[in-house]
């Protein structure tokens, strides 16, 4: 790879993940998929793991692929076991001669499925150390199944299983720090990107996950039009704005090295974020300014916290 | 070349001797043996087999699936809770056509915990798509587990079989065994060479779809399809199989069933107790005899039927408790195999052996005896009993 990013040339390259799939308008997932896969050396073949997830029932739906690479889906809780099990498979079969050239394993699933269901496999893959790419699109709630909170979903937001009434307010609990719990597992790469600008940060940090020998994980953000409530053209300035207001930090963790990708010119204050978005609306209201108060709260220390590992 | 060797070594030995390409590997009581015999092996360099260590059996058989759909040939080993943990998966093996073979060392499952002996685990799994052989012995179940890929991997089957033996019964007692030397096993395994998997470089493969009303059911008949098709490849691979080995294999094995006016349909490794039973009632002058069911999926149903026209009471024993409230698993399938039998036999059904209770001749001679009062007097009494129990009448 030439080692100055141009946005023109590597949207050039032929798409992987092809038009046709039935992901919502103004979905974050299929930019991912995309902005992720677009980091492979074209000459680089790919086997493509899918949790359960509404990026599989959007983009695999028989007798039709959205995918020019090799793709399995197995089950919802299983990726990051399903990507071993080909990594293990390609690698007894080259030994045995019986595969040639290079290629890479990388795996999608949303948060439900890494923050929850699927996290004792994600654990287990990353310690055993294959060399794969695990890849959370981190939508923050089951939107495939209706939008149910996840351990992803942050504080106050309203789904369907959080809902605003007379005795609830949303979420009782905070976001869980998934990216910390991977950097904990010591693998050589991980990293907290989002699609946003010219995506250099995304291609970047995909480029270096893919490339980095051992198992190395990405979270990226992926804002979700039905669950956020948000209208569909505005995906870029919401994920922008999570990123601009430090809900959701930009950094990498590269062989125990933390390092901050991107600091916000202007650190803007979380309501910014959280006004455009129905799915945080009651925050809003008269008497909930709490609410904001403690969610702003929330978001500095947590920015605090990394700008110290990161020695920003 | 003669060996002596447990259950679960046996199991091991034939996996070093076939040397698959994927091992997914997890510990439960009792197959736990297996995966550390073949981690010996490996690291003797006896074998080149990449030997995954998940973190459980759910992954170990998720590992099995994508490695099989890979390319690769892809065994695992589990029991009881750890095939209940799979039960999602088998499913998917099983759907998408993977001819993975998997180990079942059969235990009880909880609830209450329990680590011994009885077929609750598999039976959970009967209706999964997968082919399931069940040995009497250490030596049944070291050729049923090479002769499961050539069975799975036709391309007129292409499904998963599960080769089970009775877990501490079989599993841990060492017998004395036949091996066959390990040339001639992998000339009868082959190469493993799908026309598709996901790593072939000249045609990419997408697997696991969403699959639509429109597609989902014509692809659970070809599945059905497909394990009907097994019983011709089950007997044809029993055939080649006894050509190497001179030991012959069928659907189910037939005890003195010539002339038998009374018989017994259990599986495993009572059949060893039950044949014993057998000889001492035939000495007697009873005519006693068995079915021994070796393979359980495909259900050989009109072969039992046949094999049962003649005998006038059978009883068939469930190693199992269905919670049906009208009988275990196996009575449920060979009551149905004899209803187009012209003339059926009576017939009952005695769950026993539960989370390893003891089965000794005596009780089996209790069942012929019983098995004897219905011939002779048309009255069936209970149908469906549970057999050993402490704190109820004893029935047999």
């Amino acid at each position: 790879m030439s080692t100055v990013y141009n946005l023109k040339r590597e949207v050039e390259k032929p798409a992987r993940l092809t038009g046709g799939h039935r992901l919502c308008a103004g979905c974050g997932a299929g930019i991912v998929v995309s902005g992720v896969l677009r980091a492979l050396d074209k000459e680089d073949r790919a086997v493509v793991v899918n949790a359960t997830s509404c990026l599989e029932v959007s983009t695999f739906i028989y007798p039709y692929t959205a995918y020019m690479d090799s793709y399995i889906h197995s089950a919802f809780e299983n990726s990051a076991a399903t990507c071993s099990g080909v990594e293990a498979a390609y690698n007894a079969l080259k030994r045995r001669g019986k595969v040639e050239g290079t290629v890479k394993f990388i795996t999608f699933a949303g948060d439900g499925g890494t923050y929850d269901i699927g996290l004792q496999s994600l654990s287990g893959a990353m310690e055993r150390g294959h060399d794969m790419v695990y890849v959370c699109y981190d939508n923050e709630a089951y939107m495939n199944t209706g939008i149910q909170r996840s351990s992803s979903t942050s504080r106050f937001a309203r789904t369907t299983t959080t809902p605003i009434g007379s005795a609830g307010q949303g979420k009782k609990q905070n976001k869980k720090d998934l990216t910390e719990i991977l950097v904990a597992h010591h693998i050589p790469y991980v990293a907290q990107t989002a699609p946003i600008g010219n995506f250099k940060d995304l291609h970047t940090k995909s480029y270096k996950a893919i490339y980095t020998e051992g198992p190395c994980f990405l979270n990226i953000l992926s804002p979700c039009p039905r669950g956020w409530d948000y209208p569909m053209a505005q995906l870029a300035e919401i994920t922008k704005l999570a990123v601009d207001t430090c809900v959701w930090p930009l950094f990498e963790v590269e062989e125990g090295v933390w390092r901050m990708t991107y600091t916000p010119k202007k650190k803007l204050p979380v309501e910014d974020f959280l006004r455009p978005q129905g799915r945080f609306r009651h925050m809003f209201k008269p008497g909930n300014e709490w609410m904001i108060a403690e969610a702003q709260a929330y978001v500095d220390q947590k920015w605090e916290s990394l700008l110290e590992r990161t020695g920003v | 070349m003669s060996s002596r060797l447990s259950g679960n070594e046996a199991v091991a030995y034939a996996m070093k001797q076939i040397n698959p390409d994927v091992m997914g590997a997890f510990p439960i009581t009792p197959s736990t043996e297996i995966p550390e015999y073949f981690a010996q092996y490996a690291a003797n360099g006896e074998v080149d087999t990449e030997f995954v260590t998940v973190e459980s059996e759910h992954s170990s058989m998720s590992v099995c699936i994508a490695a099989q759909a890979a390319g690769a040939r892809s065994v695992c080993a589990t029991s009881s809770c750890g095939l209940a943990l799979m039960y999602e998966l088998l499913y998917v093996a099983a759907s998408c056509r993977l001819p993975i073979a998997l180990a079942c060392v059969n235990r009880a499952l909880s609830g209450p915990i329990n680590i011994n002996n009885d077929h609750s685990d598999s039976m959970g799994a009967r209706d999964s798509g997968w082919i399931q052989i069940y040995a009497e012995n250490n030596q049944e179940a070291y050729d049923n587990f090479l002769m499961a890929m050539p069975i799975g991997e036709h391309l007129s089957v292409r499904l998963p079989v599960m080769t089970c033996m009775d877990g501490f019964i079989t599993s841990h007692a060492v017998e004395n065994i036949e091996l066959l030397e390990t040339e001639a096993v992998r000339r009868f395994i082959g190469e493993y060479n799908p026309e598709n998997y996901l790593l072939k470089k000249e045609n990419p493969l997408a697997v696991g779809p969403y699959d639509v009303s429109p597609y989902y059911m014509e692809h659970k008949v070809l599945e059905a399809e497909a394990m009907k098709a097994a019983k011709t490849r089950i007997l044809e691979v029993a055939a080649d199989f006894e050509k190497i080995s001179g030991r012959r294999y069928g659907l189910f094995e037939e005890y003195r069933m010539e002339d038998a006016e009374l018989a017994l349909v259990l599986i495993g490794s009572s059949a060893g107790t039950a044949k014993a039973a057998v000889d001492k009632l035939r000495e007697a002058g009873v005519k006693a005899g068995l079915v021994k069911i070796r393979v359980f999926r495909p259900f050989p149903g009109e072969e039992l039927a046949r094999a049962l026209a003649g005998t006038r009471a059978v009883a068939v024993m469930d190693k199992s408790e269905g919670f049906s409230a009208s009988g275990g698993p196996l009575f449920a399938e060979t009551r149905s195999a004899l209803y187009d039998l012209q003339e059926r036999p009576y017939m009952i059904n005695i769950v026993y052996g539960l989370g390893g209770r003891d089965v000794k001749t005596e009780d089996i001679e209790k069942v012929f005896a019983r098995l004897a009062a219905i011939a002779a007097t048309g009255e069936v009494g209970p149908l469906y009993t549970h057999m050993g129990q402490r704190s109820r009448e004893e029935i047999a």
